[in-house]
């Protein structure tokens, strides 16, 4: 896999704390593996909605990766109810099914960013730093800042 | 089954495998299924709902699934890992049908996606007039791939629509 700088938390030059949210286990280790390679820490994971929004509540996570279709309740659903109780909540939605009425649908409803599977993962770093914004510091080597 | 609903399966199946196997697959066969679907290896299956109604079945052989779960685990994965292959199948599934639908969505087709499901009988049900199966055959170097489509097509005209084909006529 690609080698990325890593992006690091600008408060504390901590790694960025990542919750994967994906029904496929599958899904949920791919996107771990990618973020590692980011310098990041996954630090929680979920397989439906319902479990994102409870997770989320426990470890307020950085950033959260999520998939729109999944069992129990959908992403769309639980990012905009995770948003509603934590404004300043970050979720990048990251599904498969990218089409316009979506993307729009998850924006509108609290969503950051979207990402279409399969995931890059040039893609998902550009994506990460810019949701990041002034929050994240990208090392200047490969070593530094983990 | 009309042409352009089935040309966004082919699309995404050839786009998501070239990156998954980092090389370009090509169609073997395309037939329409007349007899209900025996399954040939891992088999998932993806559920639409709305204006295109229907299922589609993505079923690889167990060497071509091997492949597929190594390539994207990142690790070799053997036949005992079956919770493993049979993830990486669905989430092949997941893939390819997700970008087929995004296609079909932008073009104007209304419908919703439900997560794959492991298709683990041997045999499915029978195709109808109105649900016509096609059947896609994929080859990589390891193993067959098959697609199989029976969509049905239930979009209304819009009043919009109507109104225009009521004053053409």
């Amino acid at each position: 896999m690609e080698k990325f700088l890593p992006v690091t938390r600008s408060e504390d030059g901590k790694p960025v704390r990542y919750l994967i949210v994906d029904d496929s286990v599958f899904a949920r280790k791919n996107l771990a593996r990618m973020v590692e390679t980011f310098g990041g820490q996954v630090i929680g994971e979920a397989g439906d909605g319902v479990s994102a929004i409870r997770e989320y509540q426990r470890l307020t996570p950085d950033i959260v990766l999520m998939d729109i279709t999944m069992p129990e309740m959908e992403g769309i659903e639980a990012a905009e109810k995770i948003v509603r109780d934590h404004p300043g909540a970050r979720i990048v939605m990251v599904s498969s099914v990218g089409y316009q009425e979506n993307i729009v649908a998850a924006l509108q409803r609290g969503a950051r960013h979207f990402v279409q599977k399969p995931v890059k993962p040039e893609v998902l770093y550009e994506v990460i730093k810019y949701v990041m914004r002034d929050d994240a510091t990208v090392a200047k080597s490969a070593g530094a800042g983990v | 089954m009309r042409m352009d609903l089935i040309q966004p399966f082919i699309n995404s199946t050839d786009a998501v495998l070239a990156q998954a196997l980092e090389s370009s697959i090509f169609i073997e066969n395309l037939t329409m299924e007349e007899e209900a679907y025996r399954r040939k290896g891992i088999a998932a299956e993806v559920c639409l709902t709305g204006e295109i109604e229907g299922r589609i079945i993505f079923d690889v052989d167990m060497g071509a699934a091997l492949l597929l779960a190594s390539r994207l685990a990142g690790v070799e994965v053997s036949e005992t890992d079956e919770e493993l292959v049979r993830e990486a199948v669905c989430e092949l599934a997941n893939q390819i049908i997700g970008n087929a639908v995004t296609t079909l969505n932008d073009q104007g087709f209304h419908f919703h996606v439900r997560p794959p499901r492991l298709h683990t009988s041997e045999q499915g049900s029978k195709s109808s007039e109105d649900t016509e199966a096609l059947v896609m055959c994929f080859n990589t170097s390891s193993g067959k791939i098959f697609m199989n489509v029976a969509l049905r097509y239930l979009r209304r005209p819009t009043a919009e629509q109507a109104a225009v084909a009521g004053y053409k006529s």
